[in-house]
């Protein structure tokens, strides 16, 4: 009896150490990006924030490269999070919201419509961006399931090592410095700063289906049915862009849904000259994302409009508040004057 | 169902629980259900070729005992009444009904085989000929139908000869002949031996189990860390071959070589785990191959249930068959070393021949059975030449240089022919080989060469070392199992061996996404 209990404890023991050296190595393989593609980093960002927020962006690169939340509650008042990745498709964005509602009730959610043009998952890597970082839950569960291609398989995102072993001979000292911590944040709450100028050239012709894919439309009613039931008001844009285009088809389709679901819906490119956006300087990659300049003249266009449409509280002089954006503001100093010396 | 899938793992954690707790009379229903399960998802028709193979091997040898009790009932009714002769033509006409149910049924059975087998490149080829469209390009092997076929014709054959008596109960022989490990790549077994242990009850042995594991895991650590690894330089060896040439053949063979070794081997380590996790021992299909001193004794100790099917039911029938008989006696006018080696020769190269067209349709196939069966041939006529020569200098071949060369020398020789595995047409495989003795090109697979085939250093380092494991164990073994030596050293031992198996597998292994999860090498025959 004695010797079993030894050879029980004995079996535990190794379980144990087992389950430990894997755990090192499955954070050791795993990719950081904290110094490279850092857009990986900004989903498990969120679970940093200390405030809550009466603004929550949601999207793809048209939210997190355009909003700046320093100058929103700079100027305004406005505490807001971008929660917006790479590729960031409607299924990850909803799964987003569904996270995010588990500990905060923003008052406003804005989402980007771009990435509904795509009614199916598109790549393992986007949907590894997105996820890796999420906080385990029935939200990213549901967003795993919805979002994986065909070649991936649920597993791998319950146990990274799966999917990143083979990275074992590929690791740089970004894994070793960053094996046990996530470094510090490489966004300012969500957004990420580009300070460069490339001005538009042409626009690029491609081929488009005039109708929004149905299972996009599905996931965006969802996400309504969502806010509804929340009593948060969702607020609908297409932020401004030359590429990809934003087809005048998709615009009324958007419009429409947003009228039948009673939503505000803006186009921002069509408020181009009104925001005082010129594609010529504020954006730095040719008319795709915009640059430091353009995301600030944006920002303080549409905080303006979430002011005076939602009458928003104005949180300047709220402790709390303060300190979290004074600490925000000098980081957002530091990144305009690294780019400015570093380079974009 | 790939061995190497989540969808199996869940398959088995599911099954061995159930298997155990139900009560043990009907485990091997459970077995079935299973085996059903498994085939299945497979495909439909696969499942539905199984049962005519079950319905019409059932029918058959229960036909073979109704008629071998009514003969003997029939036969000892005439014993007083009736002369020698026509108890003798009673029994030829017996034997005749028998033999004709026989071979129907062989027809039928290696008729799905042969068209699924051989239907498409038969259509490729008329079409050639007579300029039509090409017929049966949607046939395709359905699975484990190549093994399943042997193992239950060879019970038919036995229950024929009157070695074992029919089973009774069609649904037992359908276990045996769809028990799922073996679907995937064999080994070929009999039912007298893995066909009756199905049926019979098995309690849980928690030791079985651990040792069980230990297998399993040993078998996706050959597949997953070398086999799958190695494979990639292979196939973009195999895929150019007029840009590989010349000292790539060599590194072609060689890497070849290992693969196939982790690669069969880590599948039958799997199946056999399997089965010894429930409880039922499956035969062994290997014996450290790649230490035999001629490709005799190697082809005694690679793939060795199918030598064994070859042999039980094809050779020894052969050589001692009537027109075998005759023609030895035909031809003693030329010396009794010609009758007596003509109908040796015959049935050699005919089972090699058989051999080779049961790896695959194309001819490669048939050649590569062929130069087999003639290097038997040829080492068997050398023996005397190879007896004097040992006479001659016995220090020198009870060395152990002599001992390593003539197995790097069966090594050599077996890479050699199994180039004609890896193309699609002889003759491109015999321009391969024969361009490593034309072609002086070590300067380009040296610098750069190899590291262009799709691995990377790390990748080479892990394989080399993992041949050199599997090498090293197979050493060991010689001094005994060496699973049995790892489970006498206590439990909490034989767990941490199994934890480093499978921990180095996940960290090292190729699978998950990005790969290809690729089959075994030899389910594609």
């Amino acid at each position: 009896m004695k010797r079993k209990g030894f050879t029980v404890i004995g079996i535990l023991l190794c379980c144990i150490v087992f389950s430990g050296a894997l755990y090192a190595v499955s954070r050791l393989v795993v990719p950081k990006y904290h110094d490279t593609l850092i857009e990986g980093h900004l989903s498990g960002e969120y679970y940093r924030e200390t405030t809550d927020h009466d603004v929550l962006f949601i999207g793809d690169c048209e939210v997190f490269e355009h909003f700046s939340p320093v100058i929103l509650y700079n100027e305004y008042g406005v505490t807001s999070y971008i929660r917006g990745g790479a590729q960031q498709l409607v299924w990850h964005s909803y799964g987003f919201l569904e996270d995010a509602l588990k500990t905060e009730t923003p008052k406003v959610v804005v989402y980007n419509v771009l990435a509904l043009k795509y009614g199916e998952p598109q790549s393992e890597a986007y949907n590894r961006l997105a996820l890796d970082g999420m906080r385990w839950g029935k939200a990213k569960i549901g967003t795993i399931r919805a979002g994986m291609t065909e070649d991936e398989d649920f597993m791998s995102y319950v146990f990274p090592l799966l999917r990143y072993h083979d990275r074992i001979d590929k690791l740089t000292k970004e894994d070793v410095r960053y094996w046990f911590s996530d470094g510090d944040p490489v966004s300012l709450k969500g957004y990420v700063m580009h300070a460069g100028v490339d001005p538009a050239t042409e626009v690029p012709q491609e081929r488009y289906d005039p109708k929004l894919p149905e299972s996009s439309m599905a996931w965006l009613s969802k996400m309504a049915d969502l806010c509804e039931a929340h009593g948060i008001a969702l607020v609908l844009i297409k932020s401004p862009s030359i590429y990809p285009v934003w087809h005048a088809e998709w615009d009324a389709e958007i419009e429409a849904f947003a009228k039948s679901r009673g939503l505000r819906y803006d186009n921002m490119i069509a408020e181009n000259d009104a925001i005082g956006i010129d594609m010529q300087t504020d954006t730095y990659d040719q008319g795709q994302h915009l640059n430091l300049n353009g995301a600030e003249k944006l920002t303080r266009w549409f905080g303006a409009v979430l002011k005076n449409e939602y009458g928003l509280t104005d949180h300047r002089g709220e402790a709390a508040y303060d300190a979290d954006y004074a600490e925000l503001t000098e980081r957002c100093e530091r990144e305009k004057l690294r780019l400015q010396t570093e380079g974009n | 169902m790939l061995f190497p899938s989540w969808a199996f793992l869940l398959f088995l954690a599911v099954l061995v629980p159930v298997y155990f707790l139900v009560p043990k009379r009907i485990q091997w229903i459970v077995l079935l259900l299973a085996n059903a399960v498994f085939v299945c998802f497979a495909g439909v028709l696969g499942a539905v070729f199984l049962v005519v193979t079950v319905i019409t091997v059932y029918a058959a040898t229960r036909m073979f005992d109704a008629s071998f009790a009514r003969q003997k009932e029939t036969l000892a009714a005439m014993k007083a009444t009736h002369t020698k002769e026509e108890r003798k033509s009673m029994r030829l006409r017996f034997e005749k009904r028998r033999r004709i149910v026989l071979v129907l049924t062989l027809v039928l059975n290696f008729g799905i085989l042969f068209a699924l087998k051989y239907g498409a490149a038969i259509g490729r080829i008329s079409a050639n000929l007579f300029g039509t469209e090409a017929f049966g390009q949607e046939l395709a092997l359905t699975m484990g139908i190549s093994f399943y076929t042997f193992s239950t014709v060879g019970y038919l054959f036995d229950v024929y000869r009157e070695s074992i008596p029919a089973e009774k109960n069609p649904f037992r022989l359908a276990l045996f002949t769809s028990f799922f490990p073996l679907l995937v790549q064999g080994p070929i077994t009999r039912f007298e031996t893995v066909g009756r242990e199905l049926s019979k009850p098995h309690s849980f042995d928690g030791r079985r189990f651990l040792s069980a594991s230990l297998r399993i895991a040993w078998g996706y650590w050959k597949k997953l860390i070398v086999a799958d690894r190695l494979l990639v330089a292979v196939r973009t060896l195999c895929a150019k071959p007029d840009a590989y040439r010349g000292g790539f053949i060599l590194v072609e063979m060689l890497l070849y070589a290992a693969c196939l070794y982790a690669d069969f081997t880590g599948g039958i380590d799997i199946t056999i785990g399997v089965g010894e996790m429930l409880g039922v021992t499956v035969e062994e299909n290997f014996f450290r191959p790649y230490f035999s001193k001629n490709i005799a004794e190697y082809w005694r100790r690679w793939h060795i249930t199918l030598g064994e099917w070859f042999k039980r039911y094809v050779y020894y029938p052969l050589s001692v068959s009537k027109p075998m008989r005759d023609l030895s006696k035909n031809t003693r006018r030329f010396g009794a070393g010609v009758s007596r080696r003509v109908p040796v020769y015959l049935a050699t190269i005919l089972v090699w021949a058989l051999t080779g067209i049961w790896h695959g349709s194309n001819l490669t196939f048939l050649v590569w059975g062929l130069l087999n069966g003639i290097v038997i041939l040829l080492s068997e006529e050398l023996k005397p030449l190879y007896a004097r020569f040992h006479v001659r200098f016995p220090k020198l071949t009870e060395s152990t240089f002599y001992r390593g060369f003539t197995v790097i020398r069966t090594v050599l020789l077996l890479s050699s022919l199994r180039i004609l595995d890896c193309y699609d047409s002889v003759g491109k495989a015999f321009s391969a080989f024969f361009s490593m003795f034309t072609t002086w090109n070590w300067g380009a697979v040296v610098n750069g060469g190899i590291q262009s085939l799709g691995l990377s250093c790390t990748d080479y380092a892990i394989a080399f070392l993992g041949v050199l494991a599997m090498f090293t164990l197979s050493m060991v073994q010689r001094k005994g199992a060496i699973r049995k030596r790892i489970m006498k050293r206590g439990t909490v031992f034989s767990v941490c061996v199994l934890l480093v198996l499978i921990g180095t597998i996940l960290i090292f292994g190729r699978y998950g996404f990005g790969f290809d999860a690729s089959q075994f090498i030899y389910n594609r025959f």
